[in-house]
């Protein structure tokens, strides 16, 4: 193959790597937006704490990847329910700019509440995965970057099974359509919003267990960026609709590989808010957003 | 078996249900009549636990009804079909019914709601899979009552469910709570449609501003110069 088709199929493969991260995140954002109309502007920062007891998992309890990605999706999914019923619950009938307020609240807490627990000293990621590389017709294949996609994949079907077939996941539909006639069937809609937000911080922190693998550091404030950038994403799918995000996750992921394959790597961050910008012009509700559904 | 007594209901500083009492017994279809803004989806939401009351007095079958989680009186016996009908738009037919059984646990016992609710309403089976959001006004109400049907209610609360109804589906719907009666479930029946919820009613209460003004046997009453006049056009 020649060296151009090569490079082409090489971003690729980092493009849906990091792009399958921000899907990731983008998944929790668009879950509990769905459920309560709000932006939970800290889950990046879920994501962050996720990443660091992924690290700790590893550093210290000295656990294997999986075992060590399973202590940090529960951890945090008990963050993100901690958070929902201190922070957010009492304000669920009040007007949904104090909510975004409080939201950014929480997430300068963590960011800085973060550095007060584990420093602003930036930390090295344990390797993880054995550096083995496979080469395929001239593109590599790092095992780490396989193992990250297949995380993914493997959570986002997860979920989609859950929310699709399962009782919960039926459950969790009904809730964010309408919370008066779920209660109308006896769901226990404060039970099905904590639920929510476990499973998005749980994918949150998974993301940041991957975020961490992939860029080897971590640091507090970590989490801002890939949080805008999840953002980013769960717009450009079309907030509130769960397939929305993964193809929106992939989508800025690739675009930003390409961007830095070209060689404009300082670019990548403004290409990414200008897809957001562009997004919001075009077409508000997302690539799979029906344009305004208003209930009657 | 429903009993409120003195009941008040505010949102906030609007007092909207003033003092109200009335009873359902088992069995009967009671009717609950008024205009614009009497207070009747008030009334529904109070026993369903929607809304609390203030002070009064709110039992089901001797049970104080107030101080129960609103998702916890769907399994006391009491199923609330909504104003608007309230279905879940984004699933399918069977989802929604489904989500009417959602408290309960016996798969075979659901497998024949499913199918009685499919007997009262034989569109509903044609129209299994597809999208609620989709089904015409007189689908959703269908819908909508055959999701309240799902938990085995012994008392059923229904609102307005002639409302934008053509006149032959009005007929046919309230064919339907007549026979849903007839098997042994308790009717609430909140209506703008004097004329057709009186004609199958046993007993009626009329409500205005919050307040109930008449209350008797719905013969009576739709027989009676007050009623005739303000609700029966003349
Ligand atoms: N969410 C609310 N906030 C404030 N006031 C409300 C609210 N819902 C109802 N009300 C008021 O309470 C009163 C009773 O309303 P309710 O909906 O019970 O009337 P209704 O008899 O069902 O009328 P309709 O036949 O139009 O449905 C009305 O004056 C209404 O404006
Ligand atoms: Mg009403």
């Amino acid at each position: 193959m020649d060296s151009i088709s090569t490079q082409i199929f090489q971003q690729i493969i980092n493009g849906l790597s990091l792009g399958s991260i921000y899907a990731l995140i983008a998944l929790g954002y668009t879950m509990v937006y769905g459920i309560i109309k709000l932006i939970n502007f800290a889950h990046g920062d879920v994501m962050m704490v996720g990443a660091y007891s992924g690290w700790f998992a590893v550093t210290v309890l000295h656990l294997p990847f999986l075992p060590a990605l399973l202590f940090s999706m529960i951890s945090c999914a008990l963050l993100g329910v901690l958070i929902e019923r201190i922070a957010y619950k009492p304000l669920r009938n009040a007007s949904r700019i104090a909510a975004l307020i409080t939201a950014i609240g929480v997430s300068l807490f963590l960011e800085y509440g973060g550095m007060i627990v584990v420093t602003a000293q930036v930390r090295t990621y344990p390797p993880v995965f054995p550096d083995t590389r496979y080469i395929l017709g001239g593109v590599y294949f790092k095992y780490g970057d396989i193992v990250m996609l297949l995380t993914a994949v493997v959570l986002m079907a997860l979920l989609h099974f859950t929310v699709q077939y399962t009782k919960v996941g039926k459950a969790m539909r009904a809730v964010s359509y309408d919370k008066d006639a779920a209660l109308l069937m006896g769901i226990n809609t404060n039970n099905i919003i904590s639920f929510t937000f476990a499973i998005g911080s749980a994918l949150a922190a998974a993301a940041g267990v991957l975020m961490g693998v992939y860029f080897n550091t971590i640091d507090p404030l970590m989490g801002i960026i890939p949080g805008l950038k999840a953002f980013v994403a769960a717009v450009l799918g079309g907030i509130g609709i769960i397939p929305g995000p993964m193809v929106g996750g992939l989508m800025l992921g690739l675009v930003e590989s390409v961007v830095s394959g070209l060689g404009a790597s300082t670019w990548r961050d403004a290409v990414a808010f200008l897809i957001l910008i562009l997004v919001l012009i075009i077409k508000p509700s997302g690539l799979f957003g029906k344009n305004v559904r208003e209930k009657v | 078996m429903l009993v409120l007594e003195d009941v008040n209901v505010y949102y906030g500083a609007i007092h909207a249900l003033k003092g109200i009492s009335f009873e359902v017994n088992q069995g009967e279809i009671v009717t609950l009549i008024g205009s614009n803004g009497a207070g009747k989806s008030t009334s529904l939401k109070t026993i369903s636990g929607l809304l609390r009351p203030k002070t009064g007095k709110l039992t089901f079958n001797g049970e104080n009804l107030a101080t129960i989680a609103p998702q916890s009186i769907v399994a006391k016996g009491i199923s609330h079909v909504p104003e608007g009908r309230r279905v879940f738009a984004n699933m399918t037919v069977i989802e929604n019914l489904e989500l009417g059984a959602y408290l309960r646990k016996d798969k075979a016992g659901i497998k024949e709601a499913i199918k009685h609710v499919y007997g009262l309403f034989p569109r509903l089976e044609e129209r299994k899979s597809q999208i609620s959001g989709t089904l015409s006004g007189g689908e959703q109400q269908m819908l909508a009552m055959g999701r309240a049907l799902m938990s085995k209610p012994q008392l059923l609360l229904l609102d307005e469910p002639s409302m934008g109804l053509a006149p032959i589906l009005v007929k046919q719907i309230f064919s339907i709570i007549k026979e849903i009666n007839a098997s042994g479930t308790t009717i609430l029946l909140v209506e703008q449609n004097a004329h057709m919820a009186l004609s199958i009613a046993n007993r009626a209460y009329v409500l205005e501003t919050g307040k109930i003004v008449l209350s008797g046997d719905s013969k009576q009453l739709a027989a009676s110069e007050e009623v005739r006049k303000a609700y029966l056009g003349g």
